[in-house]
C-alpha cells in the first residue's frame, strides 16, 4: 500500500524534519562519538554486576551444586526460574521481526533491531543456567545424541528437557542469523563513514564486503524472507516446549493443557515489558526520541495490555478448572498457591502482571512515558515471580506431608541472577556502542511513507 | 460505491429449499432417534453461531488493531452477525427443551445421596454446572454478542450517512471492549456449551482450542462470500490482494488451530491421567476414521494446499480450501458433541447432513439479508483509501 492513501487517522512514525542523510547522522552518532557519561556509569554498575555473577558461577563450578538453596522436595528452585524468565524475554525481539513482519506492522522497524539484539542476549542469559546446573558442565555434550564411543550414554528422546536443547540452539542460531544479517547494510554504512583505516577495516570484514547493489539487496531479501519464515514458528515453539517441561508431568499445579500458549503470551508480555524498560532508556540517553516516539511506546503498551489480559484469564482458567476438575491435589495446590506459605509471590504476580497492566486502558498512562517505564518494571518483576509461583509452590509441599519444606535461594542463587543481567546490560550498551540500535536502511524505506514532513504532503 | 447487493431469486428460494431439507431432517430425526437429533441440532446451531461470532469479533479486530486493508470488505463480516440472535437463541432453546438427552449433567438423581447413581464428581460442580445458573450464562452471551454486533454495526451504517471521524471514534473503544468480553465468553461458552457435554472431563486448554476453530471457520466465510460475491460482479474494488491476505489468515490460524489441538493432545496423552485421557480413549476406540480426517481435512490440506503466494491468490483454490475448512471444522464441532451425547452407536447420516444444510440455508437466508441493506462499500471510513489501493 502506497505511503500517499495512508489514512488520516494514523500519526506519523518518524518525526521532525528528516531526510536520508539526517537519518544517517541521528542513528550513527551514538557508535561514532565518545560515550558519555551515562553510558559510563550504566556499563561499570553492569559489569560489576556481571563480574559478582560470574565469582558465583566459579564457586558452583568448583564446589558443585550444593551451593544452591535445592533441596530433595525442592529440586528446581532460581535456576530453573530464571531460565525461563530470561528465554521468555527472548521473544519479544523474535515476535516483532517476524510475527509483526508478517502483519505488516511498519512500526517495528524502529524498535526491531535492539529487540532482536535483546532476544540474542537473553538466550545467552538463560542458556549459563541448564549448562551449569548439570554440575559438572564439562559433560555437557552428553546432552547431544551422540555415539556411545565418546562417553555419553544415549539421550532420552521421550524428555522435554531434551527438546529444550534442540529448541533453544535452534532459536538461538536461527535469532542469530536474522538479526545479523539485517545488520549487513547498516554496518556498510557505518564502514563507509569511518575515518580511521582499523575501524574500517573492522566494520569492512564485519559487512561481509556489502556494497548495496541491486544484486545484494535482492539476496538480502530472499533470505530474509526465508528466515522469518522460520522464525515465525519459532515464537511458538520455544516456548511451547519450555512450557512442556513442566506440563508434561503429573504434579498438580504443572499439568494443564493450557500451559503452551499461555506460557508462549506470557514471554511475549515478559519480552516487550524489558524492550519497553531498555528503549525509554536508550532512546533518551542516544537522542533517537525522533525514531522511537510516543506513538511507538503507545503501540508496544497496547501488546502488553493485549498479552498481560491472556495471561491474566490464563491465570483464572487454570485457578477455575482446578476446582471444576474435582481433583482435591489440584484444588490444593492452587490454594496453597494463593493462600499457603507463598502467598506474597502469588499476589506479587497477581498484581504485577494481571492488575497493572490494566491501567494501560487508559490513554494518559499508556502516553505517559514515565508510568509506562514504571509498569514495565513491575511486569519485569512480576514475571519472574510467576515462574517462581509455579515451580516452587507446585514442590514445595509434594504429596506427602513429611517432605514438606520450605525453599530458600542462597547468595550464589541470588547471584547468578544478578549476574545475568549485569551480563545482558553490559552485553546491551557494547551493542548499542557498536552496531547502530535502529535497522537504518530498513526505516529509511518508510520515511517518504510516514515521515512527518512527507505525511502531511500526502494528504 | 454505493452499491448494494440486490437479492435474486435464487438467493431467496434456495435458502428456503436448504431450509426445508434441515426441518425435514430433524423431523425424521425426532421420530427414529432422540438423542442423535438434538445432538446434531446443537452440532449445527452452535458451529453456524460461532461462525456468525466471527464475524463481528473480524470487524471488532480491525478497529482495534487499527487495519486498514480490510475497510472494503468489512460488510460481509458485519453482514454474518445477522444469524447470532437466531443463533444464539436457538441455543437457548434447544438447551431448555433437550438439556436431559443432550447434557448427562442436568440429570437430577446425580446430586441425590440417597440414589444409587450419586455422583460425587458432578456434585461438587453444581455450583457451576446447574440448570438456572447455566441458564443465566446462556443469556449472558446473547446479549453481550448480539448486543456489540448491534452497536458496531449501528455506528458502520451512520458513518455512511452521516460521515465524519465521530463514528469511527466512537467504533475503536466498543470494538476493544468486545474483544476483551469475546476472549472471556468464547472461553467460558465452551466450557459451558461443548465441554460440559463430557461433564467429568476437564481441559484448561478446551476455550481457546474452540476459538481457534471458531476463527478459522469464520475466515473461511468471509472468503468464500467474498468469491460469491465476486462471481457475481460486485466488490470490484476488491482484488486478489485482499484475497491474498484472506488465505493468509486462513492458512495461518489453521496451523494455530492444529497447534493447540496437538498441544492439548499431546499433553494428556503423555501424562495419561485416567480422568483426562478417557476424551481421547472414546474417540479414538469409536470415532477412529473420522478423528483421523479431522486432523487431515484441517491440517494437512489447507497447509499443503495454501502454502505458496500464487496458490492465495487464485480464486479457484480460495474456493477449495474455505469449502475443505468448513467441512473440517464442522467435523470438528461434531467430534466435541456427538461422543459425549450419542456415543458408540454414533451415525453420520442424514440427520446431520441435512440439518447442517438446513443452518447453512438459514444463515446463508440472514447473512444475504443483511448485507442487501447496507451499501458493500463503508464510503465514509476513514482507512478505505488504504483498502482500495491495497497492494502487496
Amino acid at each position: 500500500m502506497s505511503g500517499l492513501h495512508e489514512a488520516v487517522v494514523r500519526d506519523p512514525l518518524i518525526l521532525g524534519k528528516k531526510d536520508y542523510h539526517q537519518m544517517t547522522e541521528d542513528i550513527c552518532r551514538p557508535i561514532e562519538g565518545k560515550a558519555n557519561k551515562y553510558w559510563w556509569a550504566s556499563f561499570i554498575v553492569a559489569f560489576v554486576a556481571m563480574l559478582w555473577g560470574f565469582t558465583c558461577l566459579a564457586y558452583t563450578i568448583g564446589t558443585g551444586i550444593g551451593t544452591w538453596g535445592l533441596n530433595k522436595t525442592v529440586g528446581w528452585g532460581w535456576g530453573i526460574t530464571n531460565f525461563v524468565w530470561w528465554i521468555g524475554i527472548g521473544h519479544a525481539g523474535t515476535l516483532i521481526s517476524a510475527i509483526l513482519l508478517l502483519f505488516r506492522q511498519r512500526w517495528r522497524m524502529s524498535i526491531n533491531r535492539s529487540a532482536e539484539a535483546m532476544t540474542i542476549f537473553a538466550v545467552i542469559c538463560a542458556g549459563i543456567f541448564p549448562l551449569f546446573h548439570t554440575g559438572r558442565p564439562w559433560l555437557d555434550y552428553w546432552m547431544l545424541p551422540l555415539a556411545n564411543q565418546f562417553g555419553s550414554i544415549w539421550v532420552n528422546f521421550n524428555s522435554p528437557l531434551l527438546w529444550d536443547v534442540f529448541a533453544i540452539s535452534t532459536y538461538f542460531t536461527v535469532s542469530l542469523v536474522f538479526w545479523y544479517l539485517g545488520l549487513l547494510p547498516d554496518i556498510a554504512t557505518v564502514r563507509d563513514r569511518c575515518i580511521t583505516p582499523t575501524k574500517r577495516f573492522i566494520y569492512g570484514l564485519l559487512a561481509f564486503g556489502w556494497k548495496g547493489t541491486a544484486r545484494d539487496w535482492h539476496r538480502f531479501e530472499e533470505v530474509s524472507l526465508v528466515l522469518s519464515g522460520l522464525s515465525a514458528p519459532l515464537v511458538l515453539s520455544v516456548h511451547t516446549i519450555v512450557s512442556f517441561d513442566f506440563a508434561t508431568a503429573i504434579l498438580p499445579g504443572w499439568h494443564t493443557t493450557i500451559f503452551p500458549p499461555y506460557f508462549v503470551s506470557g514471554a511475549i508480555f515478559s519480552g516487550f515489558a524489558m524492550v519497553l524498560t531498555l528503549l525509554i532508556i536508550a532512546r533518551k540517553v542516544l537522542g533517537l526520541e525522533s525514531y522511537i516516539t510516543v506513538q511507538h511506546i503507545e503501540l508496544m503498551n497496547k501488546i502488553i495490555i493485549l498479552t498481560g489480559s491472556i495471561v491474566g484469564i490464563a491465570y483464572l482458567t487454570e485457578f477455575f478448572m482446578a476446582w471444576y476438575s474435582g481433583n482435591k491435589f489440584e484444588s490444593y495446590a492452587f490454594m496453597n498457591r494463593a493462600f499457603g506459605p507463598y502467598w506474597w509471590a502469588y499476589w506479587t504476580m497477581m498484581t504485577c502482571n494481571v492488575i497493572t497492566p490494566q491501567l494501560f486502558w487508559i490513554k494518559k498512562i499508556r502516553t505517559s512515558i514515565m508510568a509506562t517505564f514504571i509498569i514495565s518494571i513491575f511486569v519485569n518483576i512480576g514475571m519472574w515471580f510467576e515462574r517462581f509461583v509455579i515451580i516452587v509452590t507446585s514442590l514445595h509441599r509434594d504429596f506427602l506431608p513429611t517432605s514438606w519444606v520450605m525453599y530458600h535461594p542462597t547468595f550464589v542463587e541470588v547471584g547468578l541472577l544478578i549476574g545475568t543481567i549485569g551480563l545482558f546490560f553490559t552485553l546491551f550498551l557494547i551493542f548499542s556502542r557498536v552496531f547502530p540500535v535502529i535497522a537504518l536502511a530498513e526505516l529509511k524505506s518508510i520515511l517518504k511513507k510516514t515521515g512527518n514532513q512527507y505525511k502531511k504532503k500526502g494528504v | 460505491m454505493d452499491r448494494k447487493y440486490e437479492l435474486t431469486k435464487n438467493n431467496r428460494l434456495i435458502p428456503m429449499i436448504m431450509m426445508a431439507i434441515g426441518l425435514a431432517a430433524i423431523v425424521m430425526g425426532f421420530l427414529t432417534d432422540k438423542s442423535r437429533t438434538w445432538a446434531s441440532l446443537l452440532t449445527n446451531d452452535f458451529y453456524f453461531t460461532a461462525i456468525s461470532l466471527c464475524g463481528t469479533f473480524f470487524v471488532a479486530l480491525q478497529y482495534v488493531a487499527q487495519a486498514g486493508w480490510a475497510v472494503g470488505i468489512k460488510r460481509i463480516p458485519e453482514a454474518m452477525g445477522g444469524f447470532l440472535k437466531f443463533g444464539v437463541a436457538g441455543i437457548i432453546l434447544i438447551f431448555i427443551l433437550g438439556h436431559h438427552e443432550l447434557y448427562h449433567w442436568t440429570h437430577a438423581e446425580l446430586y441425590d445421596h440417597s440414589s444409587p447413581e450419586f455422583d460425587a464428581i458432578m456434585n461438587g460442580k453444581r455450583g457451576f454446572l446447574n440448570i438456572p445458573f447455566f441458564l443465566v450464562r446462556l443469556i449472558g452471551y446473547f446479549v453481550i454478542w448480539v448486543g456489540f454486533t448491534y452497536m458496531l454495526r449501528k455506528q458502520s451504517l451512520l458513518e455512511d450517512a452521516e460521515g465524519g471521524l465521530v463514528h469511527y471514534r466512537k467504533s475503536v473503544p466498543l470494538a476493544a471492549v468486545f474483544v476483551v468480553l469475546f476472549a472471556i465468553t468464547t472461553s467460558t461458552g465452551a466450557w459451558d456449551i461443548l465441554m460440559s457435554i463430557d461433564a467429568h472431563w476437564f481441559s484448561t486448554l478446551f476455550g481457546w482450542f474452540m476459538f481457534a476453530g471458531l476463527f478459522v471457520s469464520g475466515l473461511s466465510m468471509i472468503c468464500l462470500i467474498i468469491l460469491y460475491l465476486k462471481l457475481k460482479g460486485y466488490l470490484e474494488h476488491v482484488n486478489n490482494n485482499h484475497l491474498h491476505d484472506m488465505g493468509k489468515y486462513m492458512f495461518a490460524f489453521c496451523i494455530f488451530w492444529t497447534y493447540l489441538w496437538f498441544s492439548q493432545f499431546m499433553l494428556i496423552w503423555y501424562a495419561n491421567l485416567p480422568e483426562e485421557v478417557i476424551y481421547f480413549q472414546v474417540r479414538w476406540e469409536n470415532f477412529r476414521t473420522l478423528w483421523v480426517i479431522n486432523l487431515l481435512v484441517n491440517f494437512c490440506a489447507p497447509f499443503l494446499i495454501l502454502m505458496s503466494r500464487d496458490a492465495k491468490r487464485r480464486n479457484s483454490i480460495l474456493w477449495v480450501s474455505g469449502i475443505v475448512i468448513l467441512g473440517g471444522q464442522w467435523l470438528n464441532v461434531y467430534l466435541m458433541v456427538i461422543p459425549g451425547v450419542v456415543g458408540e452407536d454414533w451415525h453420520l447420516g442424514f440427520i446431520e447432513l441435512g440439518t447442517m444444510v438446513g443452518f447453512l440455508g438459514f444463515f446463508l437466508w440472514t447473512t444475504l439479508q443483511e448485507l442487501s441493506k447496507a451499501s458493500l462499500v463503508p464510503k465514509n471510513h476513514p482507512m478505505l483509501t488504504e483498502s482500495l489501493h491495497h497492494h502487496i
